[in-house]
Protein backbone atom coordinates (compact mmCIF):
# COMPACT_ATOMS: atom_id res chain seq x y z
CA UNK A 1 0.00 0.00 0.00
CA UNK A 2 1.30 3.32 -0.88
CA UNK A 3 2.11 5.65 2.13
CA UNK A 4 1.35 9.46 1.85
CA UNK A 5 3.71 11.94 3.32
CA UNK A 6 2.30 14.71 5.79
CA UNK A 7 4.09 16.85 2.89
CA UNK A 8 2.72 14.86 -0.27
CA UNK A 9 -0.72 16.03 1.52
CA UNK A 10 -0.09 19.85 2.14
CA UNK A 11 1.60 19.79 -1.66
CA UNK A 12 -1.66 18.76 -3.82
CA UNK A 13 -3.46 20.74 -1.15
CA UNK A 14 -1.57 23.62 -1.98
CA UNK A 15 -1.99 23.02 -5.94
CA UNK A 16 -5.80 22.77 -4.82
CA UNK A 17 -5.80 25.97 -3.11
CA UNK A 18 -4.03 28.00 -6.06
CA UNK A 19 -6.81 27.25 -8.10
CA UNK A 20 -9.12 28.19 -5.91
CA UNK A 21 -7.84 31.51 -5.67
CA UNK A 22 -7.25 31.69 -9.50
CA UNK A 23 -11.08 30.44 -9.70
CA UNK A 24 -12.17 32.96 -7.68
CA UNK A 25 -10.24 35.75 -8.82
CA UNK A 26 -11.39 34.92 -12.41
CA UNK A 27 -15.09 34.66 -11.25
CA UNK A 28 -14.53 37.98 -9.24
CA UNK A 29 -12.91 40.75 -11.75
CA UNK A 30 -15.20 38.90 -14.52
CA UNK A 31 -18.06 39.23 -12.23
CA UNK A 32 -17.42 42.56 -11.15
CA UNK A 33 -17.06 43.55 -15.00
CA UNK A 34 -20.55 42.27 -15.86
CA UNK A 35 -22.06 43.61 -12.51
CA UNK A 36 -20.99 47.29 -13.69
CA UNK A 37 -22.93 47.01 -16.84
CA UNK A 38 -25.82 45.11 -14.51
CA UNK A 39 -25.54 48.16 -12.01
CA UNK A 40 -26.28 50.73 -14.82
CA UNK A 41 -28.95 48.75 -16.65
CA UNK A 42 -30.67 48.13 -13.12
CA UNK A 43 -30.98 52.23 -12.54
CA UNK A 44 -30.95 53.47 -15.94
CA UNK A 45 -34.27 55.72 -16.65
CA UNK A 46 -35.70 53.59 -19.05
CA UNK A 47 -37.74 50.63 -18.20
CA UNK A 48 -36.65 47.51 -20.61
CA UNK A 49 -32.91 47.47 -18.95
CA UNK A 50 -34.37 48.03 -15.40
CA UNK A 51 -36.85 45.07 -16.27
CA UNK A 52 -34.35 42.59 -17.46
CA UNK A 53 -31.52 43.08 -15.06
CA UNK A 54 -33.81 42.81 -12.28
CA UNK A 55 -35.13 39.82 -13.99
CA UNK A 56 -30.91 38.03 -14.13
CA UNK A 57 -30.55 38.99 -10.29
CA UNK A 58 -33.31 37.98 -9.19
CA UNK A 59 -32.93 33.88 -10.69
CA UNK A 60 -29.02 34.08 -10.02
CA UNK A 61 -30.32 35.44 -5.96
CA UNK A 62 -33.33 33.33 -6.50
CA UNK A 63 -31.93 29.73 -7.03
CA UNK A 64 -28.37 27.87 -5.43
CA UNK A 65 -25.43 27.98 -6.67
CA UNK A 66 -25.24 24.61 -6.40
CA UNK A 67 -28.02 23.87 -8.75
CA UNK A 68 -26.66 26.96 -11.21
CA UNK A 69 -23.77 24.82 -11.29
CA UNK A 70 -25.51 22.09 -12.58
CA UNK A 71 -27.46 23.70 -14.85
CA UNK A 72 -24.28 24.96 -16.57
CA UNK A 73 -22.17 21.51 -16.31
CA UNK A 74 -25.13 19.14 -17.39
CA UNK A 75 -27.74 20.84 -18.96
CA UNK A 76 -25.42 22.11 -21.44
CA UNK A 77 -23.73 19.13 -22.31
CA UNK A 78 -27.61 17.54 -22.45
CA UNK A 79 -28.00 20.37 -25.55
CA UNK A 80 -24.87 18.22 -27.03
CA UNK A 81 -22.15 21.23 -25.45
CA UNK A 82 -19.14 19.98 -23.97
CA UNK A 83 -18.51 22.27 -21.22
CA UNK A 84 -15.62 21.07 -19.47
CA UNK A 85 -15.67 21.30 -15.46
CA UNK A 86 -13.54 24.46 -14.96
CA UNK A 87 -15.48 26.11 -17.82
CA UNK A 88 -18.53 25.52 -15.94
CA UNK A 89 -16.94 26.66 -12.49
CA UNK A 90 -15.63 30.00 -13.85
CA UNK A 91 -18.54 31.30 -15.85
CA UNK A 92 -21.33 29.75 -13.01
CA UNK A 93 -19.43 32.04 -10.46
CA UNK A 94 -18.79 34.99 -12.12
CA UNK A 95 -22.74 35.10 -13.40
CA UNK A 96 -23.10 34.53 -9.39
CA UNK A 97 -20.94 37.19 -8.15
CA UNK A 98 -21.95 39.50 -11.49
CA UNK A 99 -25.44 39.03 -9.58
CA UNK A 100 -24.90 39.78 -6.17
CA UNK A 101 -22.04 43.02 -7.12
CA UNK A 102 -24.98 44.49 -8.87
CA UNK A 103 -27.25 44.52 -6.17
CA UNK A 104 -24.56 45.44 -3.72
CA UNK A 105 -23.43 48.22 -5.66
CA UNK A 106 -26.92 49.66 -6.48
CA UNK A 107 -27.65 50.16 -2.78
CA UNK A 108 -24.88 51.62 -2.53
CA UNK A 109 -25.64 54.46 -5.17
CA UNK A 110 -28.96 54.66 -4.16
CA UNK A 111 -27.72 55.28 -0.80
CA UNK A 112 -26.73 58.77 -1.80
CA UNK A 113 -29.02 61.41 -0.68
CA UNK A 114 -31.08 62.69 -3.34
CA UNK A 115 -30.05 66.32 -3.27
CA UNK A 116 -26.75 65.22 -4.46
CA UNK A 117 -28.55 64.81 -7.96
CA UNK A 118 -30.50 67.79 -7.55
CA UNK A 119 -27.39 69.59 -6.67
CA UNK A 120 -25.81 68.45 -9.51
CA UNK A 121 -29.13 69.03 -11.72
CA UNK A 122 -29.14 72.52 -10.35
CA UNK A 123 -25.94 73.20 -12.05
CA UNK A 124 -27.09 72.35 -15.50
CA UNK A 125 -24.81 68.60 -15.14
CA UNK A 126 -26.61 66.32 -17.47
CA UNK A 127 -27.62 62.51 -15.79
CA UNK A 128 -24.09 60.95 -17.54
CA UNK A 129 -22.28 64.12 -16.07
CA UNK A 130 -24.11 63.44 -12.55
CA UNK A 131 -23.51 60.02 -12.38
CA UNK A 132 -19.56 60.20 -13.09
CA UNK A 133 -18.50 63.19 -10.96
CA UNK A 134 -21.43 63.30 -8.06
CA UNK A 135 -23.01 60.07 -7.23
CA UNK A 136 -20.14 57.33 -8.14
CA UNK A 137 -17.59 58.81 -6.41
CA UNK A 138 -19.45 58.81 -3.35
CA UNK A 139 -21.30 55.45 -4.09
CA UNK A 140 -17.52 53.91 -4.92
CA UNK A 141 -16.18 54.88 -0.98
CA UNK A 142 -19.11 53.15 0.56
CA UNK A 143 -19.01 50.00 -1.78
CA UNK A 144 -15.29 49.06 -0.84
CA UNK A 145 -16.09 47.48 2.45
CA UNK A 146 -19.06 45.59 1.46
CA UNK A 147 -17.14 44.39 -1.81
CA UNK A 148 -14.33 43.25 0.16
CA UNK A 149 -16.70 41.60 2.21
CA UNK A 150 -18.66 39.71 -0.74
CA UNK A 151 -15.20 38.33 -2.32
CA UNK A 152 -14.87 36.21 1.33
CA UNK A 153 -18.64 34.94 -0.08
CA UNK A 154 -17.01 33.98 -3.76
CA UNK A 155 -13.74 32.31 -2.08
CA UNK A 156 -16.20 30.13 0.04
CA UNK A 157 -18.65 29.53 -3.19
CA UNK A 158 -15.80 28.13 -5.05
CA UNK A 159 -16.48 24.86 -2.54
CA UNK A 160 -19.20 24.42 -4.42
CA UNK A 161 -17.83 23.67 -7.64
CA UNK A 162 -16.58 20.59 -6.33
CA UNK A 163 -18.90 19.23 -7.19
CA UNK A 164 -19.05 19.19 -10.75
CA UNK A 165 -15.33 17.71 -10.54
CA UNK A 166 -13.06 21.09 -10.54
CA UNK A 167 -10.27 19.84 -9.19
CA UNK A 168 -9.71 22.59 -6.90
CA UNK A 169 -9.41 22.97 -3.18
CA UNK A 170 -12.21 20.86 -1.35
CA UNK A 171 -12.22 18.61 -4.37
CA UNK A 172 -8.35 17.85 -3.92
CA UNK A 173 -8.86 17.28 -0.76
CA UNK A 174 -11.87 14.97 -0.97
CA UNK A 175 -9.75 12.95 -3.19
CA UNK A 176 -6.79 12.89 -0.65
CA UNK A 177 -8.92 11.63 2.68
CA UNK A 178 -10.30 9.23 0.24
CA UNK A 179 -6.36 8.03 -0.53
CA UNK A 180 -5.09 8.28 3.04
CA UNK A 181 -8.17 7.45 5.05
CA UNK A 182 -7.40 10.40 6.95
CA UNK A 183 -10.67 12.25 6.73
CA UNK A 184 -10.07 14.80 9.72
CA UNK A 185 -6.64 15.65 9.14
CA UNK A 186 -7.13 16.60 5.09
CA UNK A 187 -10.34 18.42 6.29
CA UNK A 188 -8.79 20.14 8.82
CA UNK A 189 -6.19 21.39 6.45
CA UNK A 190 -8.57 22.10 3.59
CA UNK A 191 -10.25 24.39 6.01
CA UNK A 192 -7.12 25.83 7.53
CA UNK A 193 -6.78 26.68 3.81
CA UNK A 194 -9.96 28.54 3.23
CA UNK A 195 -9.49 30.52 6.45
CA UNK A 196 -6.11 31.49 5.62
CA UNK A 197 -7.63 32.62 1.96
CA UNK A 198 -10.51 34.71 3.63
CA UNK A 199 -9.14 35.84 6.85
CA UNK A 200 -6.72 38.61 5.68
CA UNK A 201 -9.87 39.53 2.97
CA UNK A 202 -12.08 39.90 6.03
CA UNK A 203 -9.62 41.51 7.91
CA UNK A 204 -9.04 44.43 5.42
CA UNK A 205 -13.35 44.74 4.80
CA UNK A 206 -13.56 45.19 8.37
CA UNK A 207 -10.79 47.87 8.83
CA UNK A 208 -11.95 49.91 5.71
CA UNK A 209 -15.44 50.07 7.05
CA UNK A 210 -14.08 51.73 10.77
CA UNK A 211 -11.84 53.95 8.86
CA UNK A 212 -14.78 55.20 6.33
CA UNK A 213 -17.38 54.75 8.79
CA UNK A 214 -15.04 57.29 11.15
CA UNK A 215 -14.86 59.73 8.32
CA UNK A 216 -18.71 59.93 7.84
CA UNK A 217 -19.18 60.87 11.18
CA UNK A 218 -17.73 64.05 11.81
CA UNK B 1 -39.60 92.48 -20.93
CA UNK B 2 -39.64 90.47 -17.31
CA UNK B 3 -36.20 88.45 -16.60
CA UNK B 4 -38.38 85.42 -14.98
CA UNK B 5 -42.33 84.68 -16.15
CA UNK B 6 -44.21 81.83 -15.80
CA UNK B 7 -47.77 81.30 -17.51
CA UNK B 8 -50.48 79.74 -15.70
CA UNK B 9 -48.15 76.98 -14.53
CA UNK B 10 -50.00 73.91 -13.21
CA UNK B 11 -48.31 71.33 -11.27
CA UNK B 12 -50.19 67.99 -9.48
CA UNK B 13 -48.59 65.28 -7.23
CA UNK B 14 -51.05 62.42 -7.78
CA UNK B 15 -54.32 64.06 -6.82
CA UNK B 16 -53.13 67.09 -5.21
CA UNK B 17 -53.19 69.73 -7.41
CA UNK B 18 -50.01 71.70 -5.64
CA UNK B 19 -49.94 74.71 -7.95
CA UNK B 20 -53.12 76.07 -9.48
CA UNK B 21 -51.98 78.37 -12.47
CA UNK B 22 -48.87 80.80 -11.01
CA UNK B 23 -48.08 83.33 -13.46
CA UNK B 24 -45.57 85.37 -11.95
CA UNK B 25 -43.41 88.02 -13.07
CA UNK B 26 -39.61 88.75 -11.94
CA UNK B 27 -37.97 91.88 -13.29
CA UNK B 28 -34.15 91.80 -13.50
CA UNK B 29 -32.47 92.81 -10.35
CA UNK B 30 -35.24 92.43 -8.26
CA UNK B 31 -35.66 90.61 -4.85
CA UNK B 32 -38.99 88.50 -4.32
CA UNK B 33 -39.49 86.52 -1.38
CA UNK B 34 -42.23 83.70 -1.51
CA UNK B 35 -43.70 83.21 1.81
CA UNK B 36 -46.74 80.76 2.90
CA UNK B 37 -47.40 78.13 4.64
CA UNK B 38 -46.08 74.98 4.59
CA UNK B 39 -48.11 72.84 1.54
CA UNK B 40 -48.66 76.10 -0.33
CA UNK B 41 -46.77 75.35 -3.10
CA UNK B 42 -43.74 77.67 -2.78
CA UNK B 43 -41.13 75.47 -2.85
CA UNK B 44 -42.73 73.45 -5.16
CA UNK B 45 -42.53 76.54 -7.56
CA UNK B 46 -39.15 77.27 -7.00
CA UNK B 47 -38.52 73.86 -7.81
CA UNK B 48 -39.91 74.42 -11.29
CA UNK B 49 -38.23 77.31 -11.68
CA UNK B 50 -35.10 75.16 -12.84
CA UNK B 51 -36.42 72.23 -14.13
CA UNK B 52 -36.55 70.22 -10.62
CA UNK B 53 -40.01 69.61 -10.51
CA UNK B 54 -41.86 68.99 -14.10
CA UNK B 55 -44.33 71.17 -14.68
CA UNK B 56 -47.87 69.38 -16.46
CA UNK B 57 -49.17 72.66 -17.66
CA UNK B 58 -47.73 76.15 -19.06
CA UNK B 59 -44.39 78.26 -19.50
CA UNK B 60 -42.01 79.01 -17.88
CA UNK B 61 -39.28 81.92 -19.40
CA UNK B 62 -36.09 83.06 -18.05
CA UNK B 63 -34.38 85.69 -19.99
CA UNK B 64 -35.35 84.78 -23.39
CA UNK B 65 -35.55 80.64 -22.29
CA UNK B 66 -38.94 79.18 -22.51
CA UNK B 67 -39.47 76.05 -20.66
CA UNK B 68 -42.56 74.57 -21.67
CA UNK B 69 -44.94 71.59 -20.26
CA UNK B 70 -43.19 68.02 -21.31
CA UNK B 71 -40.56 69.30 -23.28
CA UNK B 72 -37.14 71.68 -23.07
CA UNK B 73 -33.53 72.45 -22.70
CA UNK B 74 -33.01 72.25 -19.38
CA UNK B 75 -29.33 72.24 -19.63
CA UNK B 76 -29.88 76.11 -21.04
CA UNK B 77 -32.29 77.36 -18.68
CA UNK B 78 -30.51 75.79 -15.71
CA UNK B 79 -27.14 77.48 -16.47
CA UNK B 80 -29.12 81.17 -16.30
CA UNK B 81 -30.77 79.73 -13.04
CA UNK B 82 -28.84 79.30 -9.71
CA UNK B 83 -30.08 77.50 -7.01
CA UNK B 84 -29.24 77.41 -3.20
CA UNK B 85 -31.02 74.10 -1.27
CA UNK B 86 -32.04 74.55 2.69
CA UNK B 87 -29.90 71.18 3.00
CA UNK B 88 -26.63 72.62 1.00
CA UNK B 89 -25.69 69.81 -1.00
CA UNK B 90 -22.10 70.17 -1.32
CA UNK B 91 -20.34 67.70 -2.81
CA UNK B 92 -18.67 65.68 0.30
CA UNK B 93 -16.14 64.07 -1.58
CA UNK B 94 -14.82 67.42 -3.19
CA UNK B 95 -13.03 70.43 -0.94
CA UNK B 96 -14.65 73.93 -1.29
CA UNK B 97 -12.77 75.20 -4.05
CA UNK B 98 -13.40 71.93 -6.28
CA UNK B 99 -17.29 72.20 -5.18
CA UNK B 100 -17.11 75.51 -7.04
CA UNK B 101 -14.74 74.74 -9.44
CA UNK B 102 -16.64 71.71 -10.58
CA UNK B 103 -19.96 72.88 -13.18
CA UNK B 104 -17.66 75.53 -15.13
CA UNK B 105 -15.14 72.78 -16.13
CA UNK B 106 -18.00 70.30 -17.08
CA UNK B 107 -20.76 72.53 -18.43
CA UNK B 108 -18.65 75.44 -19.73
CA UNK B 109 -15.83 73.86 -20.30
CA UNK B 110 -13.72 76.44 -18.95
CA UNK B 111 -10.02 75.38 -18.01
CA UNK B 112 -9.04 74.32 -14.96
CA UNK B 113 -6.82 77.52 -14.29
CA UNK B 114 -9.70 79.99 -15.04
CA UNK B 115 -11.93 77.83 -13.20
CA UNK B 116 -9.78 78.10 -10.07
CA UNK B 117 -9.80 82.07 -10.39
CA UNK B 118 -13.57 81.87 -10.58
CA UNK B 119 -13.95 80.06 -7.15
CA UNK B 120 -11.32 81.65 -5.57
CA UNK B 121 -13.23 84.94 -6.74
CA UNK B 122 -16.71 83.53 -5.80
CA UNK B 123 -15.34 82.15 -2.50
CA UNK B 124 -14.34 85.69 -1.56
CA UNK B 125 -17.45 87.22 -2.38
CA UNK B 126 -19.34 85.11 0.19
CA UNK B 127 -15.77 85.86 2.35
CA UNK B 128 -14.37 82.19 2.29
CA UNK B 129 -11.26 82.83 0.31
CA UNK B 130 -9.31 81.04 2.78
CA UNK B 131 -11.27 77.82 2.89
CA UNK B 132 -10.60 76.93 -0.67
CA UNK B 133 -9.01 73.85 0.41
CA UNK B 134 -11.19 72.81 3.35
CA UNK B 135 -13.44 69.67 2.84
CA UNK B 136 -17.30 70.19 3.74
CA UNK B 137 -17.45 68.36 6.59
CA UNK B 138 -14.64 70.56 7.77
CA UNK B 139 -16.70 73.63 8.07
CA UNK B 140 -19.73 74.99 9.70
CA UNK B 141 -23.45 74.57 8.48
CA UNK B 142 -23.28 78.52 7.36
CA UNK B 143 -19.65 78.15 5.74
CA UNK B 144 -21.27 75.04 3.69
CA UNK B 145 -24.31 77.48 2.66
CA UNK B 146 -21.94 80.00 1.60
CA UNK B 147 -19.99 77.37 -0.32
CA UNK B 148 -23.33 76.25 -1.99
CA UNK B 149 -23.86 80.15 -2.85
CA UNK B 150 -20.40 80.61 -4.02
CA UNK B 151 -21.21 77.45 -6.49
CA UNK B 152 -24.16 78.36 -7.74
CA UNK B 153 -22.23 82.19 -8.23
CA UNK B 154 -19.47 80.62 -10.11
CA UNK B 155 -22.11 79.52 -13.54
CA UNK B 156 -23.00 83.29 -13.54
CA UNK B 157 -26.93 82.63 -13.29
CA UNK B 158 -28.80 85.67 -14.26
CA UNK B 159 -31.72 84.11 -11.22
CA UNK B 160 -30.54 82.98 -8.11
CA UNK B 161 -33.36 80.76 -6.38
CA UNK B 162 -32.90 80.18 -2.57
CA UNK B 163 -35.07 77.26 -1.04
CA UNK B 164 -35.37 78.17 2.64
CA UNK B 165 -31.29 78.77 2.96
CA UNK B 166 -30.99 79.22 6.48
CA UNK B 167 -33.98 77.23 7.83
CA UNK B 168 -31.09 73.75 8.44
CA UNK B 169 -28.94 76.11 10.18
CA UNK B 170 -28.66 76.78 14.01
CA UNK B 171 -29.54 80.36 15.21
CA UNK B 172 -26.08 82.05 15.56
CA UNK B 173 -25.24 81.02 11.76
CA UNK B 174 -28.27 82.50 10.10
CA UNK B 175 -26.59 86.33 10.11
CA UNK B 176 -23.79 85.34 8.41
CA UNK B 177 -25.93 83.54 5.27
CA UNK B 178 -28.30 86.25 5.04
CA UNK B 179 -25.66 88.98 4.96
CA UNK B 180 -24.12 87.22 2.34
CA UNK B 181 -27.65 87.41 0.37
CA UNK B 182 -28.28 90.95 1.55
CA UNK B 183 -24.46 91.84 -0.51
CA UNK B 184 -25.63 90.22 -3.29
CA UNK B 185 -29.33 91.74 -3.79
CA UNK B 186 -27.29 95.28 -2.89
CA UNK B 187 -25.22 94.18 -6.11
CA UNK B 188 -28.53 94.02 -8.30
CA UNK B 189 -28.29 90.15 -8.39
CA UNK B 190 -32.01 89.07 -9.12
CA UNK B 191 -33.18 87.06 -6.09
CA UNK B 192 -36.33 84.58 -5.75
CA UNK B 193 -36.30 83.24 -2.24
CA UNK B 194 -38.75 80.90 -0.17
CA UNK B 195 -38.02 82.01 3.34
CA UNK B 196 -39.49 82.10 6.63
CA UNK B 197 -36.97 85.12 7.49
CA UNK B 198 -40.16 87.57 7.31
CA UNK B 199 -38.06 90.50 8.53
CA UNK B 200 -35.43 90.03 5.98
CA UNK B 201 -38.12 89.42 3.61
CA UNK B 202 -39.18 92.71 4.16
CA UNK B 203 -36.34 94.36 4.67
CA UNK B 204 -34.51 93.25 1.90
CA UNK B 205 -36.90 92.17 -0.62
CA UNK B 206 -38.80 94.66 -3.80
CA UNK B 207 -41.68 92.29 -3.47
CA UNK B 208 -43.33 90.04 -1.50
CA UNK B 209 -45.46 86.85 -2.74
CA UNK B 210 -47.67 85.50 -0.69
CA UNK B 211 -48.60 81.83 -1.67
CA UNK B 212 -51.96 80.35 -0.51
CA UNK B 213 -53.26 76.69 -1.73
CA UNK B 214 -51.23 76.90 -5.08
CA UNK B 215 -52.27 80.00 -5.78
CA UNK B 216 -50.32 83.36 -5.31
CA UNK B 217 -52.86 84.98 -3.21
CA UNK B 218 -51.45 88.42 -2.67
CA UNK B 219 -48.09 90.39 -3.77
CA UNK B 220 -46.64 93.49 -3.90
CA UNK B 221 -44.92 96.09 -1.99
CA UNK B 222 -43.50 94.19 1.15
CA UNK B 223 -43.94 96.97 3.55
CA UNK B 224 -47.65 97.77 2.10
CA UNK B 225 -48.40 94.67 2.45
CA UNK B 226 -47.59 93.96 5.96
CA UNK B 227 -49.56 97.24 6.57
CA UNK B 228 -51.92 96.58 5.05
CA UNK B 229 -52.95 93.03 4.07
CA UNK B 230 -55.41 92.88 1.06
CA UNK B 231 -56.58 89.29 2.19
CA UNK B 232 -57.51 87.63 5.67
CA UNK B 233 -55.32 84.86 4.58
CA UNK B 234 -52.31 86.68 4.77
CA UNK B 235 -53.60 89.05 7.67
CA UNK B 236 -54.18 85.63 9.48
CA UNK B 237 -50.87 84.73 8.09
CA UNK B 238 -48.66 87.37 9.52
CA UNK B 239 -50.57 87.46 12.87
CA UNK B 240 -49.72 83.88 13.18
CA UNK B 241 -46.28 84.33 12.95
CA UNK B 242 -45.96 86.62 16.13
Amino acid sequence: MMTFTLWDIVRNLLLGGALTLLLSMVAFVLGGLAALALLFARIAKHRPPRGLAQIYIEIFQGTPLLLQLFTLFFGLSLLGLDVPAWLAAGVGLMLFSSAYLAEIWRGCVESVPRGQWEAGASLALTYREQMRHVILPQAMRMAIAPTVGFAVQVVKGTAVTSIIGFAELTKTGSMIANATYQPFLVYGLVAIGYFLLCYPLSWYAQRLERRLYATRTN
Amino acid sequence: MPLVRTNRLHKHFGKNHVLKGINLEVEEGEVVAIVGRSGSGKSTLLRALNGLETIDDGTIEVDGTALVAEQGDLRALRQKVGMVFQQFNLFPHLSAGQNVMLAPQIVKDTSKEEAEVIARSTLARVGLEHKFDAFPDQLSGGQQQRVAIARALAMSPKVLLCDEITSALDPELVNEVLMVVRQLASEGMTLIMVTHEMRFAREVGNKLVFMYEGRIHESGDPQTMFANPATPEFANFISSLD
